[in-house]
């Protein structure tokens, strides 16, 4: 490997560092309208009157679109394959708005400041409805948050709108009941986790033309460029093959870009005015009006013998999908399906739940994708188990764990939505990730706790985690690679480039097979007209399944080449070696150098363009898997604690570039342990939001992180492309728990609702100095 | 109201509103490198140097740069050519939307500190947020730069 697992820089990194124009706003035309949402200042109500003449009548005013406007045809704005796993059931705009910062009403004026004005000018007259706040209370609730008789799932997803259920789904393998009876030890905790902002540090941004041949040309910040545009067609009845949708740089996602957010309107604005349009979301709207991660209640119960061997594990989760049912089953089936297996050898595992409609902002894709909230749940119950039998939490995991070669019957049946793949565990290096682990944080000597004065304490805690590879059998990605005179290649992928760095990645897989330098190999992304189809960024599916389309269009385009080469050197293909440079024969002594076999088959003999394109569908989705342990340092008065290092140890199969990977699971690590400390999307007892901005939702600084360990295990998946699998979301997963056990590690404290907070512990510290 | 202000070693006569922010005064001045990221100055992703001091252009009115000199990562080429090749081998690289401010927090920190620790460092950067990276390849990256050990 010449290529892959070698450390290149970012194949876009100098360009924007150095400021180049590459973001969505960047490319609005200058007299773009400006389109601006009236959003709800109700948690619930019925628009009753928008009294909308002044502000059409205010000169630059171009367009002010009510309900009205939109024919009433739901759909769902979140980007997922077709038919969608989410119940369509959103309308463009709507009579009902379902929580503060609902789309009520938009307007389309010359300048901003005109806008504003004509949103000042425009009179909404609301029916306010009894709001349903507390998730717990939502099914079954006497309110009904989608009373719409339109709106309706694509395939069975348990949707039952009437009682505010936007999806269910339950299985369960051997009698669940019975196990937990046979067991000598049971424990049985509800864990609460909260809603997470993305807090991408690009606000969401979209901007809308008409090109030279009347196609309405979308530039989106967006996960899904080839989603979007279907959706918009559906949505906006705009013919597809009138619609181009590229997506240029996008300033992060973490899944908060895998929907539609500003996309509808633009879009309508241009088709309809055939001016250009243009809506950069104010942080306010981020927060506000696009996603959070779903909020859920998991009730965890684990049975053991006395020996240590876990027997059941049961799992039933009430989840939040807030006013809209976007990714609201799926989600939800992940914190049962890439968290459960991790204890692959129970007598009986169930998982049942439901996901409720709330008049909350609503939830959607967000890195983890539920894993998190799953793995929070079941790795500080492992931890509880540990402590009621007296056993090292690392031994009962041990015991327990997935290994190399077995496999989980939930594999089989839990997919996204459907059915899932059985599949077992071609390349699982956990044990190793765990062993490594605790060397590096020096566990033996630290657990539980350690430098224990009158007023702090040290300790450690950890967590094990696995994700996925893409969505088997629906999820697809192709590229295409073209030969060019004077010998470099471009690469051009549906995939999409969010900042994790897939262009420099895919890029790297190519330059490997062709056997040449990266800097011959011009990657191209995400533009609907000029690259062939990809799902997009999400479910953890570009290294691999993307990855995989890209090494299978440059295994295609070599044997071309070696074809074409052949016949100018007056042999056979099979008697020519390609070393990436020349083409040798094995039989004439002849060569031909790829710049003047490529320049030959341009201009001079049997010109042909010489290109292929390969996709890919994955068969299985090979999870990574790692340990994450953490060492904090803790006030044993206040309940205040930092982190001092957080050590990571990842099978993730090849890195295809080892740098970039780190920076996936770092960027995840510090992600998850803000999930884990201190973020917390907090709305007030009326649903006002009271987080709208960064001095109110704080993520981490660059202060709280002092130290990060991050090791690779050396792992090879057969299935992926050169050994790689998925790393974008699984280092996510195990702060919430880690931090968790090592609070209980310091101080025999259990924290069982996120964020784990200095309050939280103070609390049960308060209470305890009290009984005492 | 009419201002004039040097705009990367360039004097611009520039026509703009009373209440206008610099970013949007830069950015429909072609400068595209600057950005909005959050609106209460609390990300960075704004930054310029004004007369050579990083300040969150979100938040400053344009007037009140009236008569000064402003610097966008457009006017320190050479330095942010550099800086780059340090964190391409870190792999500090990701989304790179905030990295031409910090880039310009960097270069102010260059001319304002002598000797840093990596703990000074650290504090003169605390207001550059960053979502993607976890931080630690950026400082590793800027330390490598500024030839300080980290």
């Amino acid at each position: 490997m010449k290529v892959v697992n070698v450390v290149h820089p970012s194949v876009d990194g100098k360009g924007l560092m150095m400021g180049r124009p590459g973001y969505t706003d960047d490319f609005s035309e200058r007299d773009s309208l400006i389109v601006m949402v009236i959003r709800s200042p109700h948690a619930f109500a019925r628009i009753k009157k928008i009294a909308t003449d002044k502000a059409k009548a205010l000169p630059g005013v171009e367009l002010v679109l009510t309900h009205h406007d939109f024919p009433r045809k739901p759909f769902s704005r979140a980007g997922q394959g077709y038919p969608e796993p989410s119940p369509h059931d959103k309308f463009v705009l709507d009579e009902y708005v379902r929580y503060i910062g609902d789309e009520v009403c938009c307007v389309a004026a010359k300048t901003k400041s005109i806008c504003e004005q004509a949103i000042d000018l425009i009179d909404v007259e609301y029916e306010v409805l009894e709001p349903i706040l507390d998730f717990e209370q939502a099914i079954g609730n006497k309110n009904v948050i989608h009373p719409e008789p339109e709106i309706h799932e694509m395939f069975p997803i348990g949707f039952d709108p009437k009682k505010n259920i936007a999806a269910s789904y339950s299985m369960e393998v051997g009698d669940i009941e019975a196990e937990l009876k046979k067991c000598d030890v049971v424990i049985d905790n509800h864990f609460y986790t909260q809603a997470q902002a993305h807090v991408m540090l690009e606000p969401h941004a979209v901007n809308c033309r008409i090109d030279y041949q009347n196609r309405l040309v979308i530039y989106s910040s967006t996960q899904t460029p080839f989603h979007i545009r279907r959706i918009i067609s559906q949505a906006l009845d705009i013919p597809m093959a009138k619609i181009r949708v590229i997506k240029p740089r996008v300033g992060g996602g973490f899944g908060g870009k895998q929907a539609i957010h500003g996309e509808m309107f633009t879009s309508y604005v241009t088709w309809k005015t055939k001016k250009p349009s243009k809506m950069v979301f104010s942080r306010k709207e981020v927060f506000e009006s696009t996603y959070t991660r779903h909020p859920m209640r998991i009730r965890m119960r684990l049975g053991a013998t006395n020996d240590g061997t876990l027997k059941a594990i049961d799992c039933q989760v009430l989840s939040d999908t807030g006013a809209y049912g976007e990714h609201a089953l799926t989600v939800f089936m992940v914190t049962g399906s890439k968290v459960l297996p991790l204890y692959n050898k129970v007598e009986a595992v169930r998982f049942t739940g439901q996901v409720a409609y709330t008049n909350h902002t609503p939830a959607g894709a967000f890195r983890g994708y539920g894993a998190i909230q799953g793995n929070f749940a079941l790795e500080s119950s492992i931890d509880m188990l540990a402590t009621k039998l007296a056993m090292d939490p690392v031994a009962l995991r041990q015991k327990n764990m997935m290994l190399e070669g077995e496999t989980s019957p939930i594999f089989a049946i839990m997919g996204e939505g459907t059915a899932g793949t059985a599949m077992t565990m071609d390349s699982c290096k956990l044990d190793y990730c765990l062993k490594r682990g605790l060397e590096l944080v020096d566990w033996k000597h630290k657990y539980p706790r350690y430098d224990e004065t009158d007023t702090s304490v040290k300790a450690v805690g950890m967590a094990i985690a696995m994700q996925g590879s893409g969505i088997p059998y629906i999820d697809m990605g192709a590229a295409t690679i073209k030969l060019n005179d004077n010998g470099f290649y471009n690469l051009l992928v549906g995939a999409t480039e969010i900042g994790q760095g897939s262009d420099t990645v895919l890029a790297q897989i190519a330059a490997e097979e062709l056997m040449t330098d990266l800097k011959n190999v011009i990657i191209y992304s995400s533009d609907t007209d000029l690259t062939p189809f990809d799902v997009g960024a999400y479910a953890s599916s570009t290294t691999y399944v993307s990855g995989n389309a890209v090494l299978r269009a440059a295994k295609k385009l070599k044997t071309q080449m070696i074809e074409a080469a052949a016949s100018f050197l007056e042999t056979e293909p099979g008697l020519v070696e390609f070393d990436g440079v020349t083409f040798k024969t094995k039989n004439n002594n002849k060569e031909l150098t790829l710049e003047d076999f490529s320049n030959k088959i341009t201009y001079n003999d049997n010109q042909e363009q010489l290109q292929a394109t390969s996709s890919y569908v994955g068969h299985k989705s090979p999870p990574p898997f790692m340990a994450g342990l953490v060492d904090i340092e803790i006030d044993k008065e206040t309940g205040e604690f930092h982190v001092l290092d957080y050590v990571s140890v990842v099978d993730c199969g090849t890195t295809i570039n080892p740098k970039l990977a780190q920076g996936q699971v770092e960027g995840a690590i510090v992600q998850g342990l803000g999930m884990a400390m201190y973020e917390n999307v907090y709305v007030s007892s009326k649903g006002k939001l009271v987080t709208s901005d960064l001095l109110n939702y704080k993520v981490p600084t660059r202060k709280e992180i002092t130290k990060l360990t991050t090791e690779f295990a050396d792992s090879y998946e057969d299935s992926g492309p050169f050994g790689a699998k998925s790393v974008g979301e699984v280092g996510i997963d195990t702060p919430p728990a880690a931090i968790a056990n090592a609070v209980f590690n310091a101080l025999e404290v259990r924290i069982k609702s996120l964020p784990v907070t200095p309050e939280k512990i103070y609390e049960v510290l308060r209470d305890r100095r009290m009984d005492k | 109201m009419k201002i004039s202000m040097m705009i990367n070693n360039d004097i611009r006569q520039l026509e703009v509103d009373i209440n206008e922010y610099l970013v949007d005064t830069l950015r429909n001045a072609g400068l595209l490198s600057v950005r909005r990221g959050c609106d209460t100055t609390s990300c960075g992703v704004c930054t310029v140097l004004l007369d050579g001091k990083p300040v969150p252009s979100c938040s400053v009115l344009t007037v009140t740069a009236n008569n000064h000199s402003v610097t966008t990562i457009e006017g320190i080429q050479e330095e942010a050519d550099k800086l780059s090749d340090f964190f391409g081998h870190e792999g500090a690289d990701q989304c790179g939307f905030c990295n031409p401010a910090l880039a310009l927090t960097v270069y102010a920190l260059k001319h304002e500190l002598t000797n840093p620790t990596a703990a000074e460092i650290k504090h003169y950067l605390a207001g550059n947020l960053c979502r993607c990276t976890g931080y630690v390849a950026q400082e590793r990256a800027i330390c490598k730069y500024l030839g300080v050990e980290s």
